[in-house]
């Protein structure tokens, strides 16, 4: 209980200085942890699938991508920014489905190339049809969340609360378990009674629903939807070192991961193109020598689950 | 004289395509490990050779060589600073090293591109051919160097061949590749093995990226979509499948080159893609795959 108090005690220490963060940071920075918020959301819907299913999906930012570009689509036709962001979704999850069904037939690496192909198809469809997406310059849309550092902030500042309660919640509910279970044994998780592909087709839906959604979110924020941005493969590594990095399988570690990588990447702006360097460099020395992540690590000691 | 064209030009890019998944297969064979850098040793191996050609007038053989070194070191590092760590590590489940090893090799991959990137910069460059020169072929303008590019690729390949089959190393990767513990138990060291797999995987990799840097140029943004185009041709022709790996390089090395002459140089890729989720939807173990 003591322990329960006191992780609580820390949650609510962040929350407090994230929800205060307006009053004594200025508007760069601001943005900096507005985009690192939207990131965090990816990552947590990613470590859903491969933390806890223990499923290398290098294809995020296919639904990203579906839940951006759909949203951008929706809005560039005249519709309102809540109806864009529904769609967007909604587009997410069905392609994210149309994907699973078939793949979570498949297993390991080959369950990765799918996922990997899905993406670099959407990379081709959106420069072939370059005249409606825009191609590589990215798409512009007419309406954006807010003006505001502030309000943006405090925007992405509560997705990411509320999208970081359901999954922490949904890992932690038997859906999590199941999953945590299969990823680790399938057979015996199948031979105890669970339905295993149901099981992951709700995780693929989940994580689907909230990448989606971050996505169609993050064309608002910056008015653009772009391969770089929301489909771009080095979006799919940024993912990878977040979740790694924070610790896998503790879906908050995302968030301390995604933080600490768009940080490190601004504060590291100065060596120019080896930032990225040098970010995968501490990532892999993480891997190697951490492999439970930044909190897994902290936690461990303390919580020998 | 557009179909012999097609024949010719893919029947090389498809060789090329073969050399480049060869060791990536192999390399899972033996050991396992899906080598997501693979893109990053064939661009070392391809920048090094080039710059050395080039700047120190070492020539296009020259830097053939320097490039297949660098190619050979490059694959050494990832085994003992990323693979074998990570092989040994005590903190890491066996059933999650695939996982670790995927993403292990991912990190190590971008690090090899961005340094690559900074040390070279991003602009294309394309080695020297190894012989100049056009020859006709029944009316086809064909560089020299393509075929020699092709016979080249084929030599490799033989040799490997040779090297599995008829003599006693070939004989030991064949068998850890089947049952490593039983190989262990005959008194054979592992790690031995896996070393022979790193060199012969070295020397094919950076042959690939020389030989690539020679016939179609390239850059260091191509990293990543090289270790796409090998993971694809490995998985269409089956995970571990030498001679599958061999037969998808050519699907795809000919759905690539007949779809950029006769219909949009801009889809090349696609056909390839969509074969590949085809063949993984209804033979998902691949064309040749064992398992």
């Amino acid at each position: 209980m003591a322990l329960f108090r006191r992780r609580i005690l820390w949650v609510a220490v962040l929350l407090i200085v994230g929800a205060s963060a307006p009053g004594w940071l200025g508007a760069y920075f601001l943005g900096v942890f507005t985009t690192a918020y939207y990131f965090g959301v990816f990552a947590m819907s990613w470590d859903l699938l491969f933390g806890f299913a223990g499923e290398v999906n290098f294809g995020p930012t296919f639904m990203i991508g579906v839940g951006a570009y759909a949203a951008g689509l929706m809005n560039n036709a005249g519709y309102s920014i809540p109806i864009c962001l529904v769609a967007g979704t909604a587009a997410a999850v069905v392609s994210g489905l149309a994907l699973a069904l078939p793949a979570l037939r498949l297993r390991g690496p080959y369950f990765g190339l799918i996922t990997l192909v899905a993406v670099l198809l959407l990379l081709d469809l959106i420069v072939i049809f370059a005249s409606v997406t825009g191609g590589e310059i990215g798409m512009m849309v007419p309406d954006v969340l807010s003006i505001s550092a502030t309000v943006n902030y405090y925007y992405a500042f509560g997705f990411l609360v509320i999208s970081a309660v359901i999954l922490y919640g949904l890992s932690r509910s038997s859906l999590g378990l199941i999953l945590q279970a299969t990823g680790q044994d399938r057979i015996e998780a199948a031979a105890l009674g669970f339905n295993v592909t149901k099981h992951k087709l709700a995780a693929f839906c989940v994580s689907a629903f909230f990448s989606g959604l971050a996505g169609g979110m993050v064309t608002f924020y910056g008015g653009l939807a772009s391969v770089d941005t929301v489909v771009s493969l080095a979006i799919t590594v940024q993912i990878v070192i977040a979740v790694v990095f924070g610790g896998r399988r503790t879906i908050l570690g995302a968030i301390l991961g995604s933080i600490f990588l768009i940080l490190a990447g601004e504060l590291l702006r100065p060596i120019g193109q080896l930032n990225t360097f040098v970010v995968s460099a501490i990532a892999l020395a993480v891997i190697i020598f951490f492999p439970d992540g930044a909190l897994g690590w902290v936690l461990r000691p303390r919580d020998p689950t | 004289m557009r179909g012999l064209q097609i024949l010719i030009d893919g029947f090389a890019i498809s060789s090329l395509y073969g050399l480049g998944a060869v060791g990536f297969t192999l390399m899972f064979g033996v050991c396992g490990v899906l080598n997501l850098a693979h893109g990053g040793i064939m661009l070392i191996a391809a920048l090094l050779g080039w710059w050395v050609a080039a700047d120190y007038g070492a020539g296009p053989y020259g830097g053939a060589v320097v490039g297949i070194l660098a190619g050979l070191i490059a694959s050494y590092v990832t085994y003992f600073v990323v693979v074998r760590p990570i092989q040994r590590s005590r903190a890491i489940p066996r059933t999650e090293e695939e996982l670790f090893l995927l993403t292990g090799t991912l990190l190590w991959g971008v690090m090899i591109q961005v340094g690559m990137d900074y040390l070279f910069s991003n602009n294309p460059v394309t080695m020297q051919p190894l012989v100049p020169g056009v020859i006709n072929i029944l009316g086809v303008r064909t560089p020299q160097n393509e075929l020699l590019i092709a016979a080249t690729c084929w030599i490799a390949i033989g040799l490997l061949s040779l090297l599995v089959n008829k003599t006693q190393i070939g004989k030991q990767l064949l068998a850890a590749s089947i049952n490593p513990r039983g190989l262990t138990l005959l008194g054979f060291e592992l790690s031995r093995i896996y070393l022979i797999v790193w060199t012969i995987y070295g020397l094919l990799t950076g042959l690939a990226g020389v030989l690539l840097a020679s016939f179609f140029g390239i850059s260091s943004d191509n990293a990543g979509n090289l270790t796409a185009s090998a993971f694809t041709i490995v998985i269409l022709g089956g995970l571990g499948s030498v001679p599958g790996s061999l037969l998808a390089a050519y699907v795809v090395g000919y759905a690539e080159t007949i779809t950029a002459y006769l219909i949009n140089p801009t889809l090349r890729p696609i056909p390839a893609l969509l074969i590949l989720v085809l063949v993984l939807y209804i033979r998902p173990r691949g064309l040749l795959g064992r398992r």
